[in-house]
């Protein structure tokens, strides 16, 4: 294997396993997930070209093969969030810890279209256009699907005002200092 | 704290648009939950599987 490759497909790998956990919310599949595409990826290289942007070409095969799965585990998946919690237990105190397991709740809520869109646009650093590749649709469908995401977001976490979401992180430590 | 079960939404009350300091902190939570992952690096099982790969060059399944 060529060395570039190898490096382009290992580097992509703590953005990747970032996606499928927030796709899956379950460590241990987003794993299997994870690797399952560099399988794939290293297996079908022939079909990447040379000079296009390779972790949208990892990210495409990763998404496309969550949906196949997703398919067929439908049931278990929907379970998976006691598990993702469990490995989140590390989790500084960057955020209350209240607030945070909302927003983790809300998002595991949103159907699964509109929660890939929210994590490649609002996390992943794609473009919109990107997003529409690999997602395999219109990039006005990407728009309304992070837009419908964003709106339901803030509807399941009763959020109508920034001052819903409590002291941010600054005041937040600035308290957390002054206290004990 | 105020939770979705003590904050009385009237049913039906319209999908307002969302003002952007809202969008922007809901932007924030996400990256920090999606950045967190990111931050623990390559597992070793993904570098070793890479290298088993690269090492014999036909890989069993």
């Amino acid at each position: 294997m060529d060395e570039q490759v190898r490096k382009a497909v290992l580097g992509a790998v703590p953005s990747l396993r970032a996606f499928a956990i927030s796709l899956c919310g379950n460590v241990d599949r987003a794993d299997d997930l994870v690797q399952e595409t560099m399988l794939r990826a290293i297996a079908n290289i022939d079909s990447f070209q040379p000079g296009t942007n390779m972790s949208a070409w990892l990210f495409t095969i990763l998404r496309n093969h969550f949906r196949s799965e997703y398919r067929k585990r439908r049931r278990e998946v929907e379970d998976g969030e006691g598990r993702y919690a469990e490995t989140l237990k590390s989790q500084p105190e960057q955020y209350g810890r209240v607030e945070f397991r909302e927003f983790r709740e809300a998002l595991t809520q949103l159907p699964a279209d509109q929660r890939e869109a929210l994590i490649l646009v609002g996390a992943s650093g794609f473009s919109y256009e990107e997003a529409a590749n690999i997602c395999g649709c219109a990039v006005g469908t990407i728009k309304s699907r992070v837009n419908r995401a964003r709106t339901r977001l803030a509807e399941l976490m009763a959020i109508e005002d920034a001052e819903d979401f409590g002291p941010d992180q600054q005041t937040r430590a600035v308290m957390a200092g002054g206290g004990e | 704290m105020e939770t979705a079960e003590t904050r009385n939404r009237k049913p039906g009350s319209k999908p307002a648009k969302l003002s952007r300091e809202v969008q922007a902190r809901l932007g924030q939570q996400l990256r920090s939950m999606y950045d967190d992952v990111v931050n623990q690096g390559v597992p070793d099982r993904f570098a070793e599987l890479i290298n088993r790969i690269n090492g014999d060059g036909n890989k069993d399944g």
